[in-house]
């Protein structure tokens, strides 16, 4: 088997040396793959990404057990910039565009650790462009002031500009309407077939992260409880009910929902 | 809204423009008048200088640089000592190549002192509480006070940059008894005028410049797209500490370095309060603005009181200032030129 771009393995995260947040986490992302992270709020996904990004440290958050691996290299003593410089870029959750650079001066932002000519660098501004054409129109405009979708594609488009192989996407469905949802997945899909981007993607919102993902995880409470292939996932029925919010008939009573949970914890 | 919003600031600024505009219609000759407001707008300048210092690091990491006075006291005594060491140490000419070597040493003890400050102050002090940053830069100001008089010495020391003080008459052909100006003076303006070009050419075209923008707005997703905090930190106080060096520079031929250029210094936080914290053409026009007021208040508001109330009467630039700097706080919080919070709603 090859070996995966990316593989967690284990690790446990502590906030503020008191608070447990992963309790032993492992997963892979193979190259070229997309693999959604699943659960609800406070499950955990955002400060697994944070981990692998190594944007713990502003959050008083620390890795203690466990290892990442990206290449088959440990990356868990390396920094943020270093890892850019690698390939490997997060976008954050809730967009955090530059508000008072326009949108092209956030774009050119993200193209920092590179040491790139003026020519490379305008020629990866203008696939961002061709990826995003509604970006090109409102280059100019400060980023605060543009919709959040056009944000949410500045800092897509912002991450791109680093030239990455992976980008690790945080929630990129807050607050959207569902129709630009689908058209910045779309987007996810066609970058992952033709630049050869692999994503990592953590989301609440379970149906689209299914239909466009390879591979799921689902996190519940800082454990992985649950994962497989994305349609396989789609299809069960427990994450149907809890995830999907499809139900097979008739309501359920709270004692089957304790089943459930009794079950959950069997798994992990 | 937008006009409930601004009827204050356009009253406050009816309210200075009528000041501005009293002393001509009372009747003092217009030549004196000249040479208040001309006079008022060179203590501007200086101001301004040491605000853009503040503003520089409040922009690029949301410190409020308590020590920004202290670092012009310091630079300023450095320039100082070694252009009078420089001669005897290694026989460079004394006077203007002396002075320049000295101005790139002190520039390079800036930076350096600005890589210091970031490893042991800040970088330990990384998402703690704004309050604890603030505190640092106090403490940072107490050690750079004493500290600089460990090295250098506490006289008073002359900066010569060569220019002669005497006061230069111009528009005599317009008024009776011209108006009196020192060139000095005029030189500064000039050289902060091309400071603020410098720093407003990097900001908005050098990638550095923009990464600094980028970390002054979001400071967590300009780390996250690789942008070292650490590194900005470093530049950021140090493009400060070569603000301050030119302030100190320009301040300390004009009035001799010593302890109290420190506090006088202090005088540049009603000018940011005025000109917006994270402004630099706001810093500017906001030292101007308090530079003008003040000497005009002294100069027109001074006399009339004595007459009325027969008060002192002095003291008016001291005060006036702040007064103007707390008005403004209640009429427009970010300032004349300050960012303002985008929100989406």
């Amino acid at each position: 088997m090859t070996t995966p771009l990316l593989s967690v393995n284990g690790i446990e995260v502590i906030y503020n040396h008191v608070i447990l947040v992963l309790k032993g986490v492992s997963f892979s992302v193979p190259e070229g793959g997309i693999v959604a992270l699943l659960g609800g709020n406070g499950a955990g996904k955002t400060t697994t990404l944070r981990a692998v990004s190594r944007l713990l440290k502003g959050e008083r958050g620390e890795v203690t057990k466990g290892y990442i691996e990206y290449k088959g290299e440990r990356i868990d003593a390396l920094t943020t910039y270093d890892l850019v410089k690698r390939g490997v870029v997060q976008v954050m959750e809730g967009r955090h565009c530059f508000a008072h650079l326009s949108v092209e001066e956030n774009l050119l932002t993200g193209a920092y650790t590179r040491n790139a000519s003026k020519g490379e660098i305008d020629a990866s501004l203008e696939k961002v462009y061709a990826y995003f054409p509604r970006l090109k129109t409102r280059r100019t405009s400060q980023s605060g002031y543009t919709s959040g979708g056009e944000q949410q594609m500045t800092a897509i488009g912002r991450a791109l500009m680093a030239h990455p192989t992976m980008i690790l996407l945080d929630e990129p469905s807050m607050g959207l309407a569902p129709q630009i949802v689908e058209e910045i997945f779309e987007i996810v899909k066609d970058l992952n077939a033709r630049e050869r981007v692999s994503f990592l993607l953590a989301e609440q919102n379970t149906s689209v992260a299914l239909k466009y993902s390879n591979y799921g995880y689902i996190l519940e409470n800082g454990r992985i409880v649950m994962d497989g292939e994305a349609s396989s996932l789609a299809s069960n029925e427990d994450v149907k009910e809890f995830y999907l919010g499809v139900s097979s008939g008739e309501r359920k009573s709270f004692r089957d929902a304790k089943f459930y949970k009794r079950r959950k914890r069997w798994l992990a | 809204m937008a006009a409930k919003k601004n009827g204050p600031v356009i009253a406050l600024g009816a309210v200075l423009a009528a000041g501005l505009a009293a002393p001509l219609v009372t009747g003092s000759p217009l030549g004196f008048y000249l040479e208040v407001l001309i006079g008022g707008l060179m203590a501007g300048v200086l101001y301004s200088l040491v605000a853009l210092g503040f503003v520089l690091i409040f922009k690029a990491s949301g410190v409020f640089n308590f020590a920004q006075g202290a670092m012009v006291l310091f630079a300023a005594l450095a320039l100082a000592r070694l252009a009078e060491w420089l001669p005897a140490w290694i026989g460079i000419p004394a006077g203007f190549p002396a002075l320049t070597l000295a101005f790139v040493l002190a520039a390079g003890i800036m930076v350096g002192l600005a890589w210091v400050i970031e490893r042991i102050v800040l970088r330990p002090l990384v998402a703690q509480d704004p309050v604890a940053l603030l505190m640092a830069t106090l403490g940072v100001t107490f050690f750079l006070d004493g500290f600089g008089q460990t090295i250098w010495g506490s006289d008073i020391y002359k900066i010569d940059l060569g220019i002669s003080k005497d006061p230069t008459m111009i528009l005599e052909s317009m008024f009776q008894g011209g108006i009196l100006v020192s060139k000095e003076d005029l030189i500064a303006a000039v050289i902060a005028a091309g400071l603020v070009i410098l720093l407003a050419l990097f900001f908005q075209k050098t990638a550095t410049g923009r990464a600094l923008r980028a970390v002054a707005d979001d400071h967590q997703a300009a780390q996250s797209i690789g942008i070292p905090l650490n590194r900005i930190w470093v530049i950021v106080w140090a493009v400060a500490g070569f603000v301050a060096l030119v302030a100190g520079m320009v301040w300390g031929a004009k009035l001799g370095v010593q302890f109290s250029l420190a506090q006088l210094a202090l005088k540049a936080l009603p000018v940011v309060i005025l000109g917006g914290f994270t402004s630099i053409p706001g810093a500017i026009i906001g030292g101007l603005i308090i530079g003008v007021g003040e000497k005009m208040a002294e100069v027109f508001l001074g006399p009339p009181l004595v007459k009325m109330w027969d008060l002192a009467g002095g003291g008016i630039e001291n005060w006036f200032a702040y007064v103007l700097a707390l008005l403004f706080l209640m009429v427009r919080p970010e300032g004349l030129f300050g960012e303002k919070h985008i929100d989406r709603v």
